[in-house]
């Protein structure tokens, strides 16, 4: 080898040749290659895969991918905004649009692909846009947003293509404010990756987000409207849809534009056809990612295109790896809706069976598609609950432990995580190629001690993040077989965990944070942070229930604890009445009606039955809550970790099916369990008879009345990772009712860590649920009796925090805006009308005053 | 600071400011972030959370990292360095610094400078022209 460096070029700034760059200076250590990069697009190749999450406001910067250290890199030239033109194969030349050619020894095409167009009349209209590049969500979202500022109703928009992309671009729409209606050709949607069974439950869940879904027709022509813009999608079977913008979203192509005039053999649907080590039949030159055509497909997918940069680098290198097939395995990116397809989806394996749990009323389709003697796992759908995608993934082609039947039952149940039994050969992470075994090395071999070191040190995790929860779980074995003792401190002040620092405090009987953290913190522990300061503050409140703005106290709380408020994106707060049972006269109403007018507020219903008052200034906080209180109401504590609401049904009292007295229970539970810290917030519901029109199965604790009593659910979560409440008692009278809840939440606020939801504690408990059956029902650990007085004596001492704070003027001096201008509104607030109410101004219209409107400044009128 | 007559903004007492907490001022029309983080040591940042484009800095919970005295953003709650204004955790977003102010406690009165500003930029990431002194690092 000469010591001068070749020269490599790659074509195509995407994420396959991000990671083929990567793969190169990691493993070329004695420098034998210069890699050059040109790359069409203005930037450094960014995480694509994430795109949509640029529409939620996040700047191009939090795509990017690795370290940006790569691109200052001696040995490697990114060459940005520039498309290679010409390619000369005999000369080994790259042209560029600048006119520049440049010589190469060894040559990677990895231009991916671009978005279908479909040949409709109309489809190049002003409004018509491709989901493909940083610079068309930036457009896309330009326009929706112009095209809203502009009309008195919501921007109607279209997506035709019904497959993944197509309902990711549909939920980013939606996310945008627009009523979207999907087109998909197929019968189902998804129609790749799921059956029939799994894509009519799929359609009613996008229903339900509230996109219309068409689906068996085909777009025939898009009309523009009078100003040229676009205007309606005509559709084959007849219909009509009047839209303002409209994605397409149906396939890409591969772009081997270049390799086909050089004379390079290209797929039968395109893609520059390349062996198993990625090369082409010119032997200085490669393909990667979703431009190579292998055995006769190009993958849309980013695992495959990254496992091909590893094998071409190998091989730049004298290695001889050969592509080791792909990984198909999908989920939708699209959140409140969980889809997953892995392996053979379709059961096209000769005598494959096929094991189907479907549950219309639960909103759950799940399959398994075991091989003949029903023992290896060959493929599966997953809709409604994806949960256990993470944990069967990896075991396509091995035979699943115990009955099988239990993967397709409820998360949450122990069948549906493995993890202890995954064999070190099973891929874990399919973006990055990661197995079990060396996510287990990273622990036992290269030190690392938690999941942030080994996503690191392996890149498990660091890309779609599916795989986090069962990366997450095979660490915390590791480290238990290792006799690591698995740190649950809380942060660099606090090594204990927070509910050993719960009993600690309850123990010593200190009151104050400086005491505790000079008692139970670590060395540094002096000021503490963000982290400890709320949990101790939240510790305190749970144990005797002093005013959460009390002396040291207030400075230990987050802004939505300190001035009993929730913070905003614009930096204003919302206000949240407490409405027992979501049970309201007509006077309340009016009354919080009023104040929402004289403040200027946005008003909006939330999902615990509250009407949530947008836009409030801190300096108005008080004077609002003067009115409220004033008016009988008190906090709501929208703004603690604590409970937050019970929600009920109009139950027996007026349904034709009620057998209990829904709304009378629930405005009994929310006057007691008001105020209640707890490590994470608190939402309990009731509903009147099994119908269960409360939606209480989705709560932590969810009440269900019978004909003998009420059933007892915990465990329900919504959020990040929705889970249903499992059963806990059946049959109980009220009062054995209310005591079985009483001792369940103090047992919970007591023992579980810092922003731990009651479902992951359950699984988590001593004894899991039927561990805590047996404390809170059978007195099993003998603290029944003290549980009980726990919650007596917090009954006891709640009192309203608003009203407290409004008798107490010092406690008032927080709600300045500006210590040296207490009144003066914060000038940078900006708002602008929508469906006749305020909503905070984007940037650009920021930018125009014209639109600006005072919002909650000018319309108080006291 | 390059030798610039240093202008002492009056703004507030002490005892308008809470221990461990922050609050928002107007100074010359601009909105700053004061911490007091001493019996008679103040800090002042911008008030402007560079994450969120909201006025918010204040509203933040006040703590230290590895010695350094921090305020966590209220909003997406990054981490910075009350006396340099550096950003210390970025949550995987771009690290994005504070500009500071230099204060001077006289009796009871705290005093921003109004020159004395000192952008992150031109501090250089190490902090080369050192930071800004809590108390009278700029007193004329
Ligand atoms: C919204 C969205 C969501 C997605 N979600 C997922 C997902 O969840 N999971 C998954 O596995 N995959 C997903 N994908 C697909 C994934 O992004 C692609 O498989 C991956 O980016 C392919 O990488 P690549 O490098 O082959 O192509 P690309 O990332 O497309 O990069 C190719 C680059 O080459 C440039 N280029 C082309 N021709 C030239 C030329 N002549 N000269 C210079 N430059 C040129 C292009 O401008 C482009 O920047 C998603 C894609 C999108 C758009
Ligand atoms: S849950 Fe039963 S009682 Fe309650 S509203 Fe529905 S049907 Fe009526």
């Amino acid at each position: 080898m000469s010591a001068l460096p070749q020269q490599l070029v790659v074509i195509g700034g995407g994420m396959v040749a991000q990671r083929l760059v990567e793969a190169l200076r990691a493993r070329d250590e004695t420098g034998r290659w210069h890699v050059t990069v040109l790359a069409e697009e203005p930037r450094a190749p960014y995480d694509r895969v994430a795109l949509t999450s640029y529409f939620s406001g996040r700047d191009p910067e939090s795509l990017s991918l690795g370290s940006p250290d790569l691109w200052g890199d001696p040995c490697v030239t990114l060459v940005r905004g520039r498309a290679a033109t010409a390619l000369d194969l005999a000369a080994r030349t790259v042209r560029t649009d600048d006119g520049t050619v440049r010589g190469y020894d060894r040559l990677v095409l990895a231009t991916g692909s671009r978005p279908t167009v479909p040949p409709i009349v109309g489809a190049d209209l002003p409004g018509v846009f491709v989901y493909r590049t940083i610079d068309d969500v930036a457009a896309l979202r330009g326009w929706v947003e112009e095209r809203s500022a502009g009309l008195d109703r919501p921007v109607r928009g279209a997506v035709i293509g019904g497959g993944l992309l197509g309902l990711e671009a549909a939920g980013a729409l939606q996310a945008l404010g627009t009523r979207t209606t999907v087109v998909q050709v197929g019968s189902h949607l998804m129609s790749a990756q799921i059956d029939l069974g799994g894509g009519h439950l799929l359609r009613r869940l996008i229903t339900r987000l509230g996109v219309d879904v068409r689906v068996d027709t085909t777009t025939s022509r898009i009309r523009a409207n009078d100003r040229g813009q676009v205007g309606r999608l005509e559709l084959a079977d007849g219909g009509r849809i009047d839209v303002d913008v409209v994605v397409l979203a149906t396939g890409v192509t591969p772009r081997d534009e270049l390799a086909r005039a050089a004379g390079l053999a290209v797929g039968p649907r395109g893609g520059v056809v390349v062996d198993e080590a990625c090369r082409t039949a010119n032997p200085r030159v490669w393909a990667a990612g979703e431009v190579a055509c292998l055995d006769g497909v190009c993958l849309g997918l980013v695992a495959p295109g990254y496992a091909m940069a590893e094998v071409v680098v190998d091989r730049l290198l004298g290695g001889s790896a050969v592509f080791p097939g792909a990984d198909t395995a999908t989920k939708l990116k699209l959140s409140g809706v969980d889809v997953a397809s892995f392996g053979d989806a379709f059961a096209r394996t000769p005598g494959a069976l096929e094991l189907v749990h479907s549950d219309p009323a639960a909103g759950v389709y799940k399959k398994l598609v075991l091989s003949d003697d029903a023992r290896t796992l060959l493929g599966g759908v997953l809709v409604g609950d994806a949960s256990a995608y993470a944990g069967l993934r990896p075991m396509v082609g091995r035979p699943l432990a115990g009955d099988p039947s239990a993967h397709l039952l409820p998360a949450g149940s122990a069948a549906a995580a493995p993890g202890g039994d995954l064999p070190d050969d099973a891929t874990v992470c399919s973006c990055n190629n990661v197995t079990a075994g060396t996510v287990r090395a990273a622990v036992t071999d290269h030190g690392c001690t938690d999941v942030a070191a080994v996503k690191a040190c392996t890149r498990a995790g660091t890309s779609c993040g599916s795989c986090v929860p069962l990366v997450k779980r095979l660490v915390g074995d590791e480290l238990l077989r290792a006799g690591v003792a698995v740190s649950a401190g809380l942060c660099e002040h606090v090594a204990l965990s927070r509910a050993q620092l719960f009993d600690a405090v309850r123990v010593t009987g200190l009151r104050t944070f400086s005491e505790i953290m000079r008692r139970h913190g670590t060395a540094v522990a002096g000021r503490g942070c963000d982290i400890c300061k709320p949990v101790v503050a939240s510790i305190l409140a749970s144990l005797d229930d002093g005013h959460v703005l009390d002396d040291e106290r207030a400075a230990l709380q987050d802004t939505n604890d300190h001035v009993m408020a929730n913070l905003q994106k614009d930096g204003s707060y919302s206000v949240v009445p407490r409405i027992p049972g979501g049970e309201v006269t007509p006077e309340g109403l009016l009354a919080i009606g009023q104040v929402a007018l004289d403040f200027g507020l946005y008003t909006k219903i939330t999902g615990g039955q509250r009407i949530d008052l947008f836009g409030a200034r801190l300096e108005q906080l008080p004077d609002i809550w003067r009115r409220l209180v004033d008016a009988g109401f008190e906090s709501g504590h929208a703004y603690g970790k604590s409970l937050r609401t019970v929600k009920s049904c109009v139950g027996s009292t007026w349904c034709r099916y009620g057998v209990q007295d829904a709304v009378a229970l629930a405005v009994r539970l929310e006057l007691r369990y008001r105020g209640l810290r707890s490590p994470h917030k608190l939402k309990l519901g009731v509903s009147g008879c099994a119908r269960e029109c409360a939606e209480a199965r989705a709560k932590d604790v969810g009440v269900v009345a019978t004909d003998r009593g009420w059933n007892l659910y915990v465990g329900g979560n919504g959020g990040f990772t929705p889970r249903h409440a499992r059963l806990l008692a059946e049959d109980l009278d009220t009062e054995s009712l209310v005591r079985t809840i009483d001792r369940f939440l103090v047992y919970y606020v007591r023992t579980a860590d810092r922003l731990q939801r009651t479902a992951p504690w359950i699984d988590e408990v001593e004894g899991g649920l039927d561990g805590v059956r047996a404390v809170v029902l059978e007195d099993s650990l003998g603290i029944a009796a003290d549980l009980d007085a726990a919650m007596a004596r917090h009954v006891e001492v709640y009192e309203d925090e608003w009203k407290a704070t409004l008798d107490d003027p010092v406690k008032l001096r927080r709600f300045a805006s500006f210590v040296n201008a207490p009144t003066t509104a914060d000038p940078s607030l900006a708002y602008v009308a929508e469906r006749g109410q305020v909503r905070p101004a984007t940037p650009t219209e920021r930018a125009d005053p014209a639109v600006l409107v005072a919002g909650t400044t000018l319309a108080v009128r006291s | 600071m390059t030798g610039a007559q240093v202008r002492w903004h009056e703004v507030c007492g002490l005892d308008d400011l809470v221990l461990e907490r922050g609050a928002a001022a107007l100074v010359d029309g601009e909105q700053i972030a004061l911490f007091r983080v001493g019996e008679r040591e103040v800090l002042a940042v911008q008030q402007l959370d560079p994450y969120s484009g909201a006025q918010v800095i204040s509203r933040g919970i006040v703590g230290s990292r590895a010695g350094a005295v921090t305020v966590a953003s209220p909003m997406y709650k990054q981490v910075f360095d009350l006396r340099t204004g550096r950003c210390l955790d970025a949550l995987g977003r771009e690290p994005q610094d504070l500009r500071t102010w230099s204060v001077r406690v006289e009796g009871d009165i705290v005093m921003v400078a109004a020159e004395g500003l000192v952008a992150p930029g031109e501090t250089g990431a190490g902090g080369a022209a050192g930071p800004v002194d809590a108390v009278g690092a700029a007193a004329p």
